[in-house]
């Protein structure tokens, strides 16, 4: 009699589901809000779940100070455009012992700024549940990530003690003092984001299409100039060159690819016909094996 | 990737288009390490073109240090997630896995075919409508492919892929794909699924998988992807009486009033009548709302808000249903269990239930039996340990409606959740509802437990007092009751060991049996409250669950929970029964303190150590707490 759902409406409607629940079973609920793509899509089904209302959570933005501008400029737009509350987090006693990228290696400042300063932002406001964007394809540690993720008092993640998930029947209980991450678009792949994005006609920040840009090569990668806190290395030279960016963060551990897609159809083109996957883009997952799977029992996403 | 790469490259709105018409199909497979199923798995991300190259680079990589296939690619290493487990070599949790053809988006729950298994097996399927069984083509059918078929038929999956591996390895010989697929047959004809599909493959040659092999020109069905790209399993939910389970109200202003839930089964129009089953509230529903713009009907696996013609009270953990074809309303059911934490299901202990929407407390009043997953044979049982299953009835705290699961999956599944560490300890398919629960309906008496304590001129309470065999709860309760009745006051002793006398003289003292005990205790101090009486309990009681059990048959300003903490070495060296002796020497097992646990009160009324406090003081603390309260 009916058609049968497409993927991505079954996907959307499984999103919906979760975020309501979590609205209705916990206190104080937040959403991460880190500004890429996903967190995109993510706005689009907090906005979706609540309609007409508004969604009954705050979004949370942990600020490293080292965003790409543009990041930052386009996150006060959405929560001003869809008026959202936005708490910005930053960890104070990293800035004041001045942690930086390019000194202290990815390692020691993605646990400081990032996994740091996310244990500050989600202990002061005291958020029993925080709803992130991971997806179970990024990388291969998450393909076991719980929808629910439990964390104990120190945000820690317990890859032994997690709890089945059966159904769409989650258990959202905790004792004072743990809390949730929450990840509604745990079944979506990368290729699923870019065509809900096309389908719903998401905005994105400006920087995922291809645009002349100035960068320098360094380790492999193609680093943007994006404020005069980079300093160049010897023999580095800033070169003008069309690209773009396939997952954001912070702009001296994200490389840029060489590109020309300037439209959201050619970005999917592109990344169908490449040959390297999403994450290859991030520096900190190579630091070691396993690396994503011990910064997440440490507490970062 | 380059799935349609002709088609990718020159037209990529045609491309997209195309794509969003896409459907989607959660399956599970089953199988043991060697059957190839990882394998398998890894091969069918591989043919989609699934596998990039960096993930390339680093499994040749992984595959000449660990892997075991000498050398060559090993598919499986695609799939271990865990550091641990990578190490180890073993599999120990279900893992999701991605993979898109033009057809269909696929998610395939892994689960590990040894340890564990009943539990992880479980959970994947739960959310799976077709399941790929795997079976090595030189060993046939073996107990773990009963088990697995069981597993996957209890769960509701009706439709069964039985993948015939390894054919290379029997000269892609069609008499051995028939007898084994016979054998199969013969046996699945005693569960519940609605097909059987068997296929001839090679996961590691790639026979079958995508394309139709050259090894097997006999074989003249679809390919596994063929299979899992048509078969329909969507009219399943969609054709089935409606339900929503209400999760949220939305109220963003005094004109509106939305019903949020994620349909269960069914469909829906504007117009349509719907009861609020339980209450038996009808209306209509007057919009189907979502953002960008109102629906003309909903169906099963939509996540939508309704709004209604009648101001009606619906609020969070109400199933909307249809009227013609409602739900059962039973506050007792027959289910079956399977348990899936390392502390015991006790029956009689009270637990938490998560169905649909609605979380409530529950106790297992009885377990019928366990099911042997190997033999499918019945055994008798007292608790269901680890990875059990069992048939049992339920009691819950108050009515719920349900379906049964064979007829619903996302009405008649539940959750069990452990009330003291919140632990996901169970999961359920209701069978039944059991017809005694309608039947006998509360007698209201004219004379209300208000009216009995206030002819008593009293405030009826349980005090209730726990702590180890000899820390003094006796001597304690005995000199209390002795000062309230000089006091006025209408009491009743409850002493462990006069009730082992008579109401639970069938009890022992096994876990089950301890639970048991203090339910029934717990009841009839609720009964002497009612009655407007002052009911000093004094019971080793040494389970947080029980006590709290017992906490909730009544209000918070009558139950008052004191714990007795004389040390052990203290109740030890009084020994006024001669037990501990007993228990150190062995001739008296499950003994509490000594070889059987004691849970701490984490927040008592009062904590009495009458190796410092005499009785005297004790019953003046009590007193004060409890009757001039």
């Amino acid at each position: 009699m009916y058609l049968p759902m497409t993927h991505l409406r079954q996907l959307e409607a499984e999103s919906i589901h979760i975020f309501r629940e979590v609205a209705a079973e916990f206190e104080n609920p937040v959403m991460l809000y880190s500004i890429g793509k996903d967190s995109s899509v993510m706005l689009r089904l907090a906005l979706k779940a609540f309609y007409p209302a508004k969604p009954p959570f705050p979004l949370m933005h942990i600020d490293t100070t080292w965003k790409f501008k543009e990041m930052i400029t386009f996150r006060d737009q959405m929560a001003a455009e869809y008026g959202f509350d936005l708490l910005v987090h930053t960890n104070q006693e990293g800035v004041s012992q001045g942690i930086n990228p390019f000194e202290h290696g990815s390692a020691l400042y993605t646990d400081i700024m990032k996994t740091e300063g996310l244990k500050q932002g989600l202990d002061k406001y005291k958020f029993d549940a925080a709803f992130g964007g991971a997806r179970r394809d990024e990388e291969k540690s998450r393909a076991k990530e719980r929808i629910f993720s439990f964390r104990s008092e120190q945000h820690r993640w317990d890859p032994k003690n997690q709890r089945p998930e059966l159904w769409n029947l989650y258990n959202t209980r905790i004792r004072q003092g743990e809390s949730i991450r929450v990840f509604p678009i745990s079944n979506w792949t990368e290729l699923d984001i870019w065509q809900y994005i096309h389908l719903e006609q998401i905005p994105i920040v400006p920087l995922y299409y291809a645009k002349e840009r100035p960068v320098v090569e360094r380790d492999g990668m193609l680093i943007l100039l994006d404020d005069d806190r980079m300093e160049l290395k010897q023999g580095e030279q800033v070169q003008m060159k069309s690209v773009r960016f396939r997952t954001l963060g912070c702009y001296p551990l994200t490389g840029a690819v060489e590109s020309t897609a300037a439209t959201l159809p050619e970005i999917i083109q592109e990344m169908l016909l490449t040959k390297t996957s999403e994450r290859q883009g991030r520096l900190i997952d190579h630091d070691q094996a396993g690396s994503m799977e011990k910064k997440k029992q440490e507490g970062y996403f | 990737m380059a799935h349609q790469s002709d088609m990718i490259r020159s037209d990529i709105y045609a491309y997209l288009k195309s794509q969003e018409e896409k459907g989607m199909l959660r399956f599970i497979t089953c199988g043991s390490v060697d059957d190839g199923k990882s394998t398998l798995i890894g091969r069918l991300l591989w043919d989609s073109k699934m596998i990039f190259e960096d993930q390339l680079a680093a499994l040749e990589a992984d595959s000449k240090r660990i892997g075991t296939q000498s050398g060559a690619i090993d598919y499986a290493l695609l799939l271990d997630g865990l550091q641990a487990e990578r190490e180890q070599g073993i599999t120990i949790d279900v893992a999701y896995r991605y993979f898109s053809t033009d057809k269909r988006k696929f998610i395939v729950a892994d689960t590990p075919g040894h340890e564990q298994y009943t539990r992880n097996m479980v959970t994947g399927a739960s959310t799976a409508s077709v399941a790929v069984i795997l079976i090595d083509a030189r060993k046939g059918v073996l107990t773990q492919t009963r088990r697995h078929s069981f597993l996957v038929s209890l769960v509701g999956i009706r439709h069964v892929v039985l993948a015939i591996n390894k054919m290379d390895l029997v000269e892609y010989t069609a008499s051995r794909f028939h007898a084994i697929r016979e054998e199969y047959e013969a046996f699945a004809k005693e569960l519940s699924f609605s097909e059987v599909v068997a296929i001839p493959i090679s996961a590691l040659q790639g026979d079958n998988v995508l394309l139709h092999s050259d090894s097997m020109p006999w074989y003249h069905g679809p390919t596994l992807m063929e299979y899992l790209e048509t078969i329909d399993v969507c009219d399943e939910s969609v054709s089935k009486p409606f339900r929503m389970p209400i999760q949220w109200v939305s109220r963003p202003n005094l004109d509106f009033r939305g019903f949020c839930g994620t349909i269960a089964s069914g469909s829906i129009r504007p117009g349509d009548q719907v009861v609020v089953a339980g209450s038996g509230i009808t209306s209509k529903v007057a919009r189907i709302v979502t953002m960008g713009s109102d629906l003309e009907h909903g169906q099963a696996g939509q996540s939508i808000t309704l709004t209604m013609e009648d101001e009606i009270d619906i609020s969070r953990g109400d199933l909307l249903s249809d009227p013609q074809s409602r739900p059962n309303c039973a506050d007792q059911f027959e289910a079956h269990i399977v348990w899936m934490h390392e502390e015991p299901l006790l029956p009689g202990r009270s637990y938490l239930l998560k169905n649909g929407t609605s979380t409530l407390q529950v106790q297992v009043s009885s377990l019928k039996h366990k099911i042997n997953v190997n033999t499918l044979q019945r055994e008798p049982g007292k608790t269901l340990a680890l990875n059990e299953i069992g048939v049992c009835n339920l009691a819950l705290a108050k009515p719920i409606a349900v379906d049964p699961y064979r007829e619903n999956r996302a009405t008649g599944s539940f959750i069990l959740i452990d009330r003291l560490t919140y632990a996901t300890v169970g999961a359920g398919m209701i069978d039944f509802a059991l017809r005694r629960a309608t039947n006998i309906h509360w007698h209201q008496s004219q004379v209300s437990p208000k009216v009995r304590a206030g002819l008593k001129d009293q405030h009826p309470c349980v005090i209730w007092l726990t702590g180890l065999s000899g820390s003094g709860k006796s001597t304690i309760a005995s000199a209390l009751e002795q000062r309230l009745c000089e006091m006025g006051k209408h009491t009743m002793l409850l002493d462990g060991d006069n009730i082992r006398h008579g109401l639970n003289k069938d009890l022992g003292f096994t876990d089950v049996d301890r639970v048991e005990n203090i339910r029934r205790i717990g009841e009839v101090a609720k009964l002497m409250v009612d009655a407007g009486l002052i009911v000093i309990a004094a019971f080793i009681s040494p389970y947080r669950a029980e006590r709290e059990m017992v906490r909730g048959l009544l209000s918070d300003e009558s139950f008052f929970e004191i714990y007795v903490n004389t040390p052990l070495q203290e109740c030890e060296r009084r020994d006024a029964k001669g037990l501990y002796k007993k228990a150190r020497s062995g001739q008296l097992p499950n003994f509490t303190g000594i070889s059987s646990p004691y849970e701490e009160p984490t927040v008592p009324a009062l904590r009495i150590d009458t190796s410092k406090t005499g009785v005297d003081q004790a019953v003046c603390l009590i007193t004060d707490l409890c009757i001039k309260h």
